[in-house]
């Protein structure tokens, strides 16, 4: 995936506008001390940004995914998308998770087109656009290979065109670069940014990586846990394309850096010795 | 295995053969030597050739013992898969039924025999039951280690594209689970076989069961053994064939590598 690649279909403004309203969620536990995960969190994504969420293991990021996927019922509060109220998986909703999940049984063109199955829409219609992706993420000619001839990284570029395959408004990623080594993963944030050029939806991208959320996002949420609650809300002013060879030594870069680093010390989740 | 680098291709190729035939020849040869008579240790010529003489005895009987098997593992299939399904569906379900799965596993089979002769009759019944009872409970088991082993993200993954539970099924859970299914199929249809021919033991009018005890009164090993060699033979075929459904109907999840 190069950015001298030829925009398919430059669709700007497809993204989806997010409106998430005192959204809270309670996992009751065995015990009569129920366990908050999110704590009235308020925010908005502009249709078409990049949203970052950063923040340690059990702050309620992935809980925060899970409802706006639909896979989980909030306590209280509401996700809104495009207008609409999301109780269950909204049809214009693409999930990236941290392990690739692609079904071993499937070639790498029917894991692509697993949701328009799913939906049961015109599979002729979609192959043709599971094989632009394909070439798009630099995997042109693997769509009858199956997922065990594939790299690591190449497999999360199958997952990520089959997130893509219905053009969604809202693109959730869970962790996606957590399981690849550091190269590879080096590759696939560059990637991601040239991809997210071309398509311009809007993308809830949660992370543990302080590097790659700076790198990526419009937008970077900074989430400390118990209660899950958006400590910081941190605008990325550079301009773009970014370029991950050099970023490290540009000074705004290093002062957002600073900033999300500087809070995680203060809560005790990073401690200098 | 053929691809790895070896100092020995050729004798790791074909080492099974050479077992195999080395074992025969030994046999083959020490018996006289050892001057044993045919009727009490056949030669594995003598055996193989009383196989083709009588083909047709021995295919006749096959042909019983062939529909009793398949007939108790279908039954089994029948039963076991669907109540795997529950079991995995429903947790009070599966409370319930669990131990009395177990128990029923600990109360052998064979010792049932004839209890199913007196119950059944000398028919097809008891075998078919005998076969049935005997292949159904590792169906069971390894169905429902198939479903539950499942990945729990593979679920969350097809339900965001809005999957309905008949979909994840149909797509995720069952062809994720077959591999586990198959592998109690393969022990199944084995057990299946002892099965059937414990039931013809017990009492019947044919089958290899009732060939082999006919032979054993009549003093003739070498059609004993003729038959032991056929019920092999029926089992691993059985055994290889439903490999072979396998191979069409589930990718082997590292096929590749």
């Amino acid at each position: 995936m190069n950015a001298t690649v030829q925009p398919v279909n430059a669709s700007t403004g497809t993204g989806a506008a997010v409106n998430i309203d005192s959204l809270s969620k309670v996992y009751k536990t065995r015990e009569d001390d129920d366990l908050l995960a999110l704590d009235r969190i308020d925010v908005q994504f502009e249709p078409g940004s990049f949203v970052a969420v950063v923040g340690p293991s059990g702050c309620g990021k992935s809980t925060l995914l899970s409802l706006m996927a639909g896979l989980t019922d909030a306590t209280t509060g509401a996700i809104v998308i495009d207008g609409e109220g999301v109780s269950k998986p909204h049809p214009k909703v693409g999930v990236v998770f941290q392990s690739d999940l692609l079904l071993y049984w499937r070639t790498v063109l029917d894991n692509i087109l697993l949701p328009i199955e799913i939906k049961k829409l015109d599979l002729a219609r979609y192959r043709s656009r599971a094989e632009e992706l394909l070439a798009q993420v630099g995997l042109e000619g693997f769509g009858n290979k199956f997922p065990s001839e594939l790299s690591g990284g190449m497999r999360q570029r199958v997952a990520i065109c089959r997130a893509l395959i219905q053009e969604p408004g809202l693109l959730l990623m869970d962790e996606p670069f957590g399981a690849l080594d550091a190269l590879t993963r080096e590759q696939m944030i560059m990637d991601l940014q040239a991809m997210w050029l071309r398509v311009r939806n809007t993308v809830l991208f949660i992370t543990h990586g302080i590097d790659e959320a700076v790198f990526l996002a419009d937008r970077v949420l900074v989430m400390s846990p118990r209660p899950g609650r958006i400590d910081l809300d941190l605008k990325i002013d550079m301009p773009r394309p970014r370029q991950w060879g050099n970023v490290h030594e540009n000074k705004a870069y290093n002062g957002y850096v600073r900033q999300i680093r500087e809070i995680f010390e203060a809560k005790g989740i990073l401690v200098a010795h | 295995m053929a691809k790895k680098k070896s100092r020995e291709p050729w004798l790791e190729r074909y080492s099974a053969v050479l077992l195999a035939a080395f074992v025969l020849g030994g046999w083959q040869i020490l018996v006289p030597l050892a001057g044993l008579s045919e009727f009490v240790l056949p030669t594995p010529l003598a055996i193989a050739k009383r196989m083709v003489s009588q083909f047709s005895l021995l295919a006749t009987h096959s042909y019983v013992t062939l529909f009793e098997v398949l007939a108790g593992f279908a039954i089994g299939v029948l039963v076991g898969v669907p109540l795997a399904l529950a079991i995995f569906y429903s947790r009070a379900f599966e409370r319930a039924i669990y131990p009395l799965l177990v128990a029923m596993q600990t109360v052998p089979k064979v010792a049932l025999a004839p209890l199913l002769v007196l119950y059944l009759g000398y028919g097809w019944a008891p075998k078919i039951t005998l076969a049935f009872l005997i292949s159904f409970f590792p169906i069971v088991i390894s169905t429902v280690v198939g479903l539950q082993s499942l990945d729990k993200n593979l679920v969350s993954l097809v339900r965001s594209m809005g999957a309905s539970e008949w979909q994840t099924f149909f797509k995720v859970r069952l062809p994720a689970a077959l591999p586990n299914i198959f592998g109690g199929f393969k022990v199944a249809i084995s057990l299946a076989v002892i099965g059937a021919v414990i039931g013809e033991y017990v009492a019947a009018e044919r089958g290899l069961g009732y060939l082999q005890l006919q032979a054993n009164s009549l003093f003739d090993t070498t059609l004993n053994f003729a038959t032991v060699v056929t019920i092999s033979v029926l089992g691993v075929v059985l055994y290889y064939a439903i490999d072979f459904i396998e191979r069409r109907v589930s990718h082997k999840r590292d096929a590749a590598k």
